[in-house]
C-alpha cells in the first residue's frame, strides 16, 4: 500500500546527490582525483551492473532524466563512489552489497579511459545544417 | 453464416423496432407484451422511439441538401457507402471478415473501391494506428471496420492511443445483433448485445443504428462528433443482418445529412483578457505547449503569441506546436524562472509544475516543485470538456489560476489581440530586453547541445545522437517528415533537425501503447505519399514486434516509408524499472545470459528486423553496427523510398 509521499516546495533537484555532485566537481578542480583501477575489468563491470543501461556503454548519457554523461567524469574517485552509493535521484543507489569499492574504481578507470569526444565543429554532420 | 428465408414474413427490422416500442410500452404499463415470444406477428412499421417533436421533426425533413434516396430493394450496405462516400474519406484501413461483409461487398463492388479506398491490413491494432498517424499528417480522420467482439478487442489499444491523443477515428464495429437469425457458432460468439461497450470508455460517442436512415443520421453524427474539438475515435455498431437486407423505406424516402463541420470551442472572452493581462504584467512568463496545434497555422499563431510577449516556449511533445529553429524555444528548465505560466492543451499540468523522482522502493517517490512560490498558472484546452472516468489519461489534478475551457487554436487570435491591446508602450523595452537575453541563451545552449552530440559519435552499437545526425543528412534537402515514430532516441531530432513545419514531427501515441508505431508510421507516410512527401520513421524493436504486419500492408498498397530501427535490443524503459527496484531492494539485478535483467531483453536470439522486412516485400538491410557504414546504407535506402518502395535498416543501436 502506497503512504503517501514526501513533497518538497521549492525545490529543485534531489538535493543530496546535487551537493555530492557539486562538492566532487570542486574536489576535482583541485586535484583529488586518482584512478588506480582496471579499465578492463571497468568495462566489464560497467556492463554487468547495469550502468549502460541509463549511461550508454559509452558513457553518454541519454535526455535530461536519463542517466548524465559520465564518459570522463571530472568527478574524483572518492566523490564518485560517494554519489553512487547516496544518490537519491533517479539514479538508484549501488551499495556494497551489489558493487563492490574495488569494481567502483575499475568502472572510474574504464570512464576515464573513453576517448576524449570529438569536438562538435569538426564533424561535419553536426554542422552541415542551418542553426536551430 | 446460414441463409435466411427470403419469404419470412417478419424482417428484422420490422421485429427490432416491435420490440423497441414493447419496450417503450412495457415502460409506461407495467411491461404487457403486446405479443406472443415464440411467434410474432408481422407489425405494421412503427416508430422506433417516441415520435419526434417539431423541432426534430423539422430538423429531419426540411434541411437542405437532402437528397431524397430511392433506393426500395438494394442492399442497405449500398446505402451505407453512400453515407460514407458524402464525408470525403480516402481511406478505409481494415481486416477483413464475416461480420461485415455485406458493406465490405458493398464499398468495393457498389463503391468501387474509392473514397475510401480499402487498405488490406493484417490485424485492427495496425488499421487504427494508421488512421491515427494519417490525421496527424493529414488532418483528415480515416474509417476502420473491426470485426464484432474479437476485432474490436483486437483494435482496443490503438483506440485507446488515439483517445489520449485526442485524435479522431472513425470506428465501425461488425456485429450481428438478431440471436434468432444469425448464423450460430463462430458468427454468435463473435456477436455482442452491446458491442461498443468493449470502448466506449475511450471514445467520445458510440451508436447501434437499427435502421438505414438510423445509419446516415448517426454516421455523419459520429464524424461531426469526431471531428470536433476535442477529437476522439467515435464507434459505429454495425449490424450485418441490417447491412445485408434490401432497403426498406416504410413510405418515407431516405436521406443523407448533410455534414457541416462545427466550430471549435473558443475561450471565453472574460478569462481571455485575464490571461492577457497577467501574460503582459509578468517579468517572466513561460509557454508550454503540449497537445496544442495540429497546423502550420496554428504554430503560425504561436509563433505570433511569443514574439508579442517574447516568452520562451517549452515544447512538450505531443505535437511539434513550435519551430526547433526559434530563438524563443527553450528547454524545460526555463520553467524555474516564472512568474507566469501559459499552458497549453498540456496532457499533464501537474507534471508539468511538480517534479515525481521514482527514488524508493516503496513506489511513493519525492515530489519537488519546479516553480517558485507565487507562480501564476494559466491553462488552455479542450480536454477537459471530455473528461471520462474510469481511465485516468487526466493525470493528477493541478489548481491553475486562470482555467480556460476551449481549444488552443480556435483561442489563440482573441488571445492575440488581447494581449496586443493589454501591452502598454512602456513595457515594450523591457519585453524587448527580455528577448534579446533569451536569443543569447539559445544560441550558448546550441553549441552546448552539438558538443553533446559529439559524445560517442564512433560508438558501437551507434549512439542515438549519431543516428539522427545521419537520417538527418540524407534527408535534409528533401521535402521530409518524421512520421510518428516509437522509442527513446533522446529527442535528438527535436534536438538536431530544424522542425518547421507541422507535418516534420507530429507527436508521441498519446496513450504510450507499445505497438502504435509501426502502424502509425505508415499512416504517415501515406498521407505523405499523396503530398509528394519523403517520410521517415524511427522505429524502435520492441514496437515493431507487437504489430509487424503493418510492414505489409505498406508494401501491399505502396506506400514509400524509410523505417530506420532503434534497435536497441531490450525493452529498455523496463530494463531500468527493474534496475532501479534490484538497486532500491540491495540485491544483484538477475540478467540470465542477456545483458538487462531477465524478461527485459530482446536477444538471444536477435532477431533479423532487415529479413523479417524483407519477408513482406520490403527493401532492407542489416544489421548495421559500425556506425561509419550507416551513412552509405542510408544513402542507398534514401533512393529506394524515392523510387515508390518501403526500405528499413536494421541498426543495433545504444539504449537511448
Amino acid at each position: 500500500m502506497r503512504m503517501g509521499m514526501r513533497f518538497v516546495r521549492g525545490s529543485r533537484a534531489p538535493a543530496l546527490a546535487a551537493l555530492v555532485a557539486i562538492a566532487a566537481i570542486v574536489a576535482g578542480a583541485s586535484g583529488s582525483a586518482r584512478a588506480d583501477g582496471d579499465a578492463q575489468k571497468g568495462k566489464a563491470a560497467f556492463v554487468s551492473h547495469g550502468c549502460w543501461e541509463c549511461h550508454g556503454f559509452s558513457g553518454q548519457g541519454g535526455e535530461t532524466s536519463n542517466g548524465k554523461v559520465i564518459a570522463r567524469t571530472l568527478l574524483p574517485l572518492d566523490a564518485f563512489v560517494s554519489f553512487v552509493r547516496n544518490t537519491n535521484g533517479e539514479m538508484p543507489p549501488f551499495k556494497e552489497a551489489i558493487i563492490s569499492d574495488a569494481e567502483l574504481a575499475d568502472i572510474y578507470t574504464y570512464l576515464q579511459s573513453l576517448p576524449q569526444p570529438k569536438a562538435a565543429r569538426d564533424i561535419p554532420l553536426l554542422n552541415d545544417r542551418r542553426s536551430q | 453464416m446460414a441463409v435466411k428465408p427470403s419469404n419470412m414474413t417478419l424482417n428484422r427490422r420490422k421485429f427490432l423496432a416491435t420490440a423497441a416500442v414493447a419496450g417503450a410500452t412495457g415502460a409506461t404499463t407495467g411491461g404487457v407484451l403486446p405479443a406472443s415470444a415464440t411467434e410474432p406477428q408481422a407489425p405494421q412499421r412503427l416508430p422506433s422511439a417516441l415520435p419526434p417533436n417539431a423541432h426534430v421533426a423539422a430538423a429531419e425533413t426540411e434541411v437542405p441538401n437532402i437528397s431524397p434516396y430511392s433506393t426500395e430493394g438494394r442492399p442497405a450496405s449500398d446505402f451505407m457507402v453512400d453515407v460514407i462516400k458524402t464525408l470525403d474519406i480516402k481511406y478505409l484501413p481494415a481486416n477483413p471478415a464475416s461480420s461485415y461483409r455485406a458493406l465490405h461487398e458493398s464499398l468495393i463492388d457498389y463503391g468501387k473501391n474509392t473514397m475510401p479506398e480499402y487498405l488490406t491490413c493484417t490485424h485492427e491494432e495496425v488499421a487504427v494506428g494508421i488512421a491515427h498517424g494519417y490525421y496527424k499528417i493529414a488532418n483528415k480522420p480515416l474509417i476502420t471496420v473491426c470485426h464484432g467482439t474479437v476485432g474490436l478487442m483486437h483494435a482496443t489499444i490503438n483506440i485507446y492511443n488515439a483517445f489520449c491523443d485526442r485524435v479522431p477515428v472513425i470506428v465501425i464495429a461488425g456485429n450481428d445483433l438478431d440471436a434468432a437469425h444469425r448464423a450460430p457458432g463462430v458468427p454468435t460468439i463473435h456477436s455482442a448485445q452491446d458491442i461498443n461497450a468493449i470502448v466506449r470508455e475511450f471514445t467520445k460517442w458510440d451508436d447501434t443504428p437499427v435502421s438505414a436512415q438510423h445509419f446516415a443520421q448517426s454516421f455523419v453524427r459520429a464524424y461531426q462528433m469526431a471531428t470536433t474539438p476535442p477529437c476522439a475515435p467515435v464507434v459505429i455498431a454495425l449490424d450485418n443482418g441490417l447491412a445485408q437486407e434490401p432497403i426498406r423505406d416504410y413510405g418515407q424516402q431516405l436521406y443523407i445529412p448533410k455534414f457541416v463541420p462545427m466550430a471549435a470551442p473558443a475561450g471565453e472572452l472574460g478569462a481571455v483578457r485575464e490571461a492577457a493581462r497577467l501574460l503582459v504584467g509578468a517579468e517572466h512568463p513561460v509557454i508550454v505547449a503540449d497537445r496544442a496545434v495540429n497546423t502550420q497555422n496554428g504554430i503560425a499563431l504561436l509563433v505570433q503569441l511569443a514574439e508579442l510577449l517574447q516568452a520562451p516556449v517549452v515544447r512538450q511533445r505531443a505535437r511539434l506546436n513550435f519551430p526547433t529553429t526559434h530563438y524563443l524555444s527553450r528547454p524545460a528548465s526555463v520553467i524555474a524562472q516564472a512568474d507566469v505560466i501559459l499552458g497549453l492543451e498540456l496532457s499533464d499540468y501537474w507534471d508539468t509544475v511538480n517534479q515525481f523522482v521514482d527514488n524508493n522502493a516503496e513506489g511513493v517517490g519525492t515530489v519537488y516543485s519546479r516553480i517558485k512560490p507565487g507562480t501564476r498558472l494559466i491553462s488552455i484546452g479542450a480536454s477537459q470538456l471530455m473528461t471520462k472516468s474510469n481511465y485516468q489519461d487526466f493525470e493528477r489534478f493541478q489548481s491553475v489560476d486562470v482555467p480556460i475551457a476551449g481549444d488552443v487554436e480556435a483561442t489563440l487570435p482573441s488571445l492575440i489581440e488581447a494581449v496586443k491591446l493589454a501591452l502598454p508602450d512602456d513595457r515594450k523595452d523591457v519585453i524587448d530586453q527580455r528577448g534579446a537575453a533569451i536569443r543569447k541563451d539559445h544560441e550558448s545552449s546550441r553549441a552546448t547541445t552539438l558538443q553533446a552530440a559529439a559524445i560517442a559519435w564512433d560508438a558501437s552499437p551507434i549512439s542515438t545522437a549519431r543516428l539522427c545526425a545521419e537520417i538527418y543528412a540524407q534527408i535534409k534537402d528533401l521535402d521530409w517528415s518524421l512520421v510518428p515514430s516509437s522509442g527513446n532516441v533522446s529527442g535528438w531530432p527535436q534536438r538536431l533537425w530544424p522542425m518547421e513545419k507541422h507535418y516534420h514531427w507530429t507527436g508521441t501515441s498519446g496513450g504510450y501503447g507499445v505497438g502504435w508505431g509501426a502502424p502509425a508510421s505508415v499512416g504517415g507516410a501515406l498521407a505523405n505519399r499523396d503530398d509528394g512527401r519523403f517520410s521517415v520513421s524511427i522505429q524502435s524493436d520492441g514496437d515493431l514486434m507487437y504489430a509487424p504486419g503493418a510492414l505489409w500492408t505498406a508494401a501491399r498498397h505502396r506506400i514509400p516509408l524509410l523505417a530506420v530501427m532503434h534497435n536497441n535490443r531490450g525493452y529498455h524503459q523496463e530494463v531500468m524499472h527493474v534496475q532501479r527496484l534490484a538497486s532500491f531492494r540491495d540485491r544483484v539485478v538477475s540478467t540470465g545470459s542477456d545483458l538487462g535483467p531477465i524478461g527485459t531483453s530482446i536477444m538471444n536470439p536477435d532477431i533479423e528486423y532487415h529479413k523479417l522486412a524483407q519477408s513482406m516485400g520490403w527493401w532492407a538491410k542489416g544489421p548495421i553496427v559500425d556506425p561509419a557504414d550507416l551513412g552509405p546504407a542510408l544513402k542507398e535506402a534514401v533512393a529506394v523510398v524515392q523510387s515508390g518502395q518501403p526500405a528499413l535498416l536494421n541498426v543495433w543501436s545504444q539504449p537511448r
